[in-house]
C-alpha cells in the first residue's frame, strides 16, 4: 500500500471539487434556480400565517387567522370577493396569484420573540411560504421581521403599534399597513384637546418595554405640545395583574387626566382598577378627571365591560366605518364567523391583500419585485381612504379613528362608537424624524 | 404619609389574596405531605365560578326587533334574561347584578368536588413520590385545567363586575384628619374583610372541632393517629377539598377586582409559594402573616419615591425579602422542626 504526500496545492484542488459536489445538489434545487427563497414550482404557492394561537393574545390570533382564511378564500375565487370588489387594483382576478392556487401553514406566536421566530423559520424552511403575515406585538414583529429578511422572504406585519417597526428596526423585506403610536398621539391630540381643553396635566402609566416607551414618548409629545403638562410617567412591569398601587398614587398627584400607555391584559386591568377607584367620579383642579387609552382594540374592550364607557382612545380601522371596502369586508367576515372583524382581523385580512396583488402587478413572487411593487403604492378601497406604502420606510399612510367607550350599548359588539376619522394628512411624518430615527430599510433580500 | 397609608390599604388586599392561596397550599402540605402547584388553578377555576353563574343568570330569550339593525343590518336580536322574565326587570336585574356574591354558595360545592376528584383520582398516586414528581404532575393539571378553561371561556379577561351596591370607594381621609384623599374602592374593602372571615374561619374549624383537633393531631403524628383507628387519610382528603374551597372562593370574590382570564392562576402561584417557604412551611400563622406581609411591601416599593432610589424593586422586593428571612430564619418566619427537612 502507498501514499501519497498531501501538497497544499493539492488540498485546494481537493477542497473545491468537494465543495463544488457539495454545492450542486443546492443549486439544482428550484428555489436557487428561480433565484430566490421558496420560488413556488407547481400550481400552489403557500404563504405562512404567523399569529398567537396560545398565550393572552390568542383570541386576537384567532381573529386574525379567520380573516387570512377568509382572503385566501377570496383570492381563489371563493366566496363573495369581499374587499377585492373594492380594491382600486384590478389585478386580483379570482384564481389564486399569479395563477397558481393559494394554500396557507399556520404558526403560532404564543406572543413570544422566540417562539415566532422558530415558527416562522418552520414555514419558512419546511413549508417553503414565501410570505409571511400576522402577530399581535411589536416585540414579535420586529424578531420576525428580522428573520423574513435574513431568510429572503417577505413579512407583511399584522398587529404591530411600536413606532420601531418601521422606525429604527425597519427592514427592506417588511411592510406595515397598522398604524403607529405617532400616528395615535398625531390623530388624538386634536381630540383631547376639544374634549378636555388646553390645560391639563396628565399622568402616565406605562408599560415597561419597547411599545410602552415608544407609545408614551408621542403621547407626551403630542399633548404636550398643545398645551397639557406631565406630571409622571411611571412605568409598570408587562407581567403586572393588578395596577392599584400604581393607580393610587395619581389620587394626590395634581393629574387630572390619566393615560394608560398599556395593551391587552394591562389595558384591561389598569382601566379596570383606575374606575374601581373612582377617577372616572373626581374633579382635580376644578375639572372632570378622564382616562385615555390611546390604543384600542375591541377585543380588549370588551374584555373591560362598562369600564370603557366615555374613554377616548385610537384604532387603526373599525368594521363601523361606512366606506365600501369596509362594509365588504365585515358583511363577507360577518357572514362567515357570526361576527364582525377586529382591527387585528382587518389589517392582516388587507396585507394578504396587498401582497397578492403586488406580486400579480410585478408578474413574480420574487420578494425584490415585490418590494418594489409595494414602495410608494397609492391604493384604495380597503378602508380608510386612499393610502400610501411609503418607500422610504415601508409605512402605510391612512386616516386613522378616534374611538370612544360607547355610553349607551346596545349589543355585545358595541363596545365602541367613531369619534373623528383623523385624516392622513394630520399624521404623517417625515421619515427622519427624531422618533424613527437610526434605522435603515438596507436592501431587499431574494434569498438564495 | 397618606401615600403610605394607601399602599398599605393596597397591601392589605393584595395580602389577603397571597394569604387565602398561600393557606390553601399549607393546608395540603401540612396533611398530606404534596407541594400542589396545581393550587394557582383552583384560584383561577373559584373566578370561574363567578363568570358561570353570572351566564347562567343571564341566559336569555331572544326576540327580535324589526326597529333595530345588527352590525350585518339584520333586524335585531334582543336578548332578554330568563331571570327578569321570571321574577320581573328590576328582581332580575338585582339577581344578576349580585352574581359574584351568589357565586359563593355556587363555588362551595363545586370546589369542594373538584377537590376530592383530584386527590382522589391523581393525586393520592403521588404520596409516596418525591416532592419533585409531585410538582411536575400538580404543574401538568394546572396546565391541562387552564385549557380546559381557555377552550370553553377563550383567551380574553372577561367582564365580572361586583354588585352596583359596592361600586366607588370609601374616602378614609376625613376620618383620619388628613386634608387629601385617602379613597379605597368599596369592593376591595369587602375582599379584604372576606379573606379575613374565612381565614378565621379555617383556623377556628381547625382549633375548635374535634375534625380538627384529629387533623390537628395527623399533621404532627400521622402514624400514631392512624393507630388510634382513626381513618385519617378520609380526614385529610376532606380537608384537601376545603383547600380546594378556600382557594376558590378567593377566586370568586377577586374576579370584579380583575377580569378573571385563564392564565390569573399562574399570575398568582409562584407568589404564593414564596409566601409559604417565608411564612415556614407547614405553618398555618405563617402562610396568613407572611401573605399580608410580602403584600404591603409589594405595594410599598412600588411607590415612585423608592422606585427612584433603585429601579425595578417592585418586581424584586418579594423575593429579595424572601431571600434574607431566610438567611436570617432559615425555616421562615414560623416554620416547625423537622418539615422539609431530612
Amino acid at each position: 500500500m502507498s501514499f501519497t504526500k498531501l501538497t497544499r496545492r493539492g488540498l485546494i484542488q481537493t477542497g473545491a471539487v468537494a465543495g463544488a459536489g457539495l454545492a450542486l445538489p443546492t443549486y439544482l434545487r428550484a428555489e436557487n434556480h428561480a433565484g430566490f427563497t421558496n420560488a413556488p414550482t407547481g400550481s400552489t404557492v403557500t404563504l405562512g400565517f404567523n399569529v398567537p394561537q396560545t398565550g393572552p393574545y390568542a383570541e386576537e390570533g384567532l381573529d386574525e387567522l379567520r380573516a387570512q382564511e377568509l382572503a385566501v378564500e377570496h383570492l381563489n375565487g371563493g366566496g363573495d370577493g369581499g374587499m377585492m370588489n373594492t380594491f382600486s387594483s384590478k389585478a386580483l382576478k379570482g384564481n389564486g396569484i399569479l395563477g397558481k392556487k393559494v394554500e396557507y401553514v399556520t404558526g403560532d406566536t404564543q406572543t413570544k420573540s422566540d417562539a415566532a421566530r422558530a415558527s416562522a423559520k418552520s414555514m419558512i424552511e419546511k413549508d417553503g411560504a414565501v410570505m409571511i403575515n400576522g402577530g399581535s406585538s411589536s416585540g414579535v414583529a420586529v424578531a420576525v421581521q428580522d428573520l423574513c429578511q435574513s431568510a429572503g422572504v417577505i413579512f407583511m406585519a399584522g398587529l404591530t403599534h411600536a413606532n420601531d417597526t418601521t422606525g429604527k428596526d425597519r427592514k427592506a423585506n417588511g411592510f406595515r399597513h397598522f398604524f403607529n403610536a405617532y400616528m395615535s398621539a398625531a390623530a388624538l391630540a386634536p381630540v383631547l384637546k376639544n374634549a378636555y381643553g388646553s390645560e391639563r396635566r396628565a399622568y402616565h402609566l406605562t408599560a415597561d418595554y419597547n411599545w410602552g416607551w415608544t407609545q408614551q414618548e408621542s403621547i407626551a409629545a403630542a399633548t404636550e405640545a398643545m398645551g397639557w403638562e406631565t406630571v409622571e410617567n411611571v412605568l409598570t412591569p408587562l407581567a403586572s395583574t393588578d395596577f392599584s398601587s400604581y393607580i393610587a398614587p395619581v389620587l394626590n398627584s395634581g393629574a387630572d387626566v390619566l393615560v394608560l400607555n398599556h395593551y391587552g391584559g394591562n389595558m384591561v386591568n389598569s382601566l379596570t382598577n383606575a374606575v374601581q377607584f373612582g377617577l372616572l367620579d373626581k374633579e382635580v383642579n376644578g375639572k372632570k378627571f378622564e382616562i385615555v387609552v390611546p390604543l384600542y382594540s375591541e377585543l380588549m374592550a370588551a374584555g373591560a365591560g362598562a369600564n370603557v364607557q366615555g374613554v377616548i382612545g385610537s384604532m387603526n380601522w373599525n368594521w363601523q366605518l361606512q366606506d365600501e371596502g369596509s362594509k365588504a369586508f365585515t358583511k363577507s367576515f360577518g357572514e362567515k364567523y357570526g361576527r364582525p372583524p377586529s382591527n387585528s382581523a382587518h389589517t392582516c385580512y388587507v396585507q394578504t391583500l396587498l401582497y397578492a396583488d403586488a406580486v400579480e402587478r410585478a408578474g413574480s413572487f420574487n420578494p425584490c419585485a415585490v418590494v418594489e411593487a409595494l414602495e410608494g403604492y397609492e391604493f384604495d378601497g380597503l378602508g380608510n381612504g386612499p393610502t400610501l406604502y411609503r418607500a422610504d420606510d415601508h409605512q402605510c399612510f391612512k386616516d386613522v379613528l378616534v374611538m370612544k367607550g360607547a355610553e349607551n350599548p346596545t349589543n355585545e359588539y358595541d363596545t365602541l362608537e367613531i369619534v373623528e376619522q383623523t385624516p392622513r394628512a394630520q399624521v404623517e411624518y417625515a421619515p427622519d424624524h427624531p422618533m424613527f430615527a437610526g434605522g435603515d430599510l438596507g436592501k431587499c433580500n431574494p434569498g438564495a | 404619609m397618606d401615600a403610605i397609608l394607601l399602599q398599605i390599604l393596597n397591601g392589605l388586599d393584595k395580602g389577603s389574596a397571597y394569604a387565602l392561596i398561600a393557606l390553601g397550599l399549607t393546608l395540603i402540605f401540612g396533611t398530606l405531605g404534596v407541594v400542589n402547584f396545581a393550587h394557582g388553578a383552583l384560584f383561577m377555576i373559584g373566578a370561574f365560578c363567578s363568570v358561570t353563574l353570572q351566564r347562567i343568570l343571564t341566559l336569555s330569550v331572544e326576540t327580535i326587533d324589526e326597529t333595530k339593525k345588527d352590525f350585518l343590518g339584520n333586524p335585531l336580536k334582543v336578548k332578554t334574561p330568563y331571570v327578569e322574565q321570571w321574577f320581573g326587570p328590576e328582581t332580575g336585574q338585582a339577581i344578576i347584578d349580585w352574581s359574584v356574591p351568589l357565586a359563593i354558595l355556587f363555588a362551595i360545592p363545586v370546589m369542594l368536588l373538584i377537590g376530592f376528584i383530584m386527590e382522589r383520582g391523581l393525586i393520592k398516586h403521588f404520596y409516596k413520590r418525591p416532592h419533585a414528581d409531585q410538582i411536575l404532575v400538580t404543574f401538568g393539571l394546572a396546565i391541562v385545567l387552564q385549557e380546559v378553561v381557555k377552550y370553553f371561556y377563550g383567551a380574553n379577561p372577561i367582564p365580572t363586575p361586583a354588585p352596583q351596591a359596592f361600586v366607588g370607594s370609601f374616602d378614609f381621609a376625613p376620618l383620619l384628619g388628613l386634608d387629601t384623599s385617602l379613597a379605597y374602592p368599596y369592593w376591595r374593602l369587602v375582599y379584604f374583610g372576606f379573606s379575613t372571615l374565612i381565614i378565621a374561619a379555617v383556623f377556628a374549624f381547625l382549633q375548635f372541632t374535634t375534625f380538627g383537633m384529629v387533623v390537628r393531631a395527623g399533621m404532627a403524628d400521622r402514624e400514631t393517629v392512624g393507630l388510634l383507628g382513626i381513618d385519617i387519610d378520609r380526614r385529610f382528603t376532606i380537608m384537601f377539598g376545603i383547600a380546594a374551597a378556600v382557594a376558590g372562593l378567593a377566586g370568586v370574590m377577586y374576579a370584579p377586582i380583575n377580569s378573571p382570564n385563564y392564565h390569573m392562576g399562574m399570575d398568582f402561584l409562584v407568589l404564593s409559594f414564596v409566601v409559604v417557604v417565608v411564612g415556614g412551611m407547614g405553618s398555618l400563622p405563617g402562610a396568613v402573616l407572611a401573605g399580608f406581609l410580602l403584600g404591603i411591601l409589594e405595594s410599598l416599593a412600588s411607590m415612585n419615591e423608592i422606585k427612584s432610589i433603585i429601579y425595578g424593586i417592585d418586581q424584586i422586593i418579594i423575593y429579595v425579602v424572601a431571600i434574607v428571612i431566610l438567611l436570617v430564619r432559615p425555616r421562615g418566619l414560623m416554620g416547625r422542626r423537622g418539615v422539609m427537612e431530612e
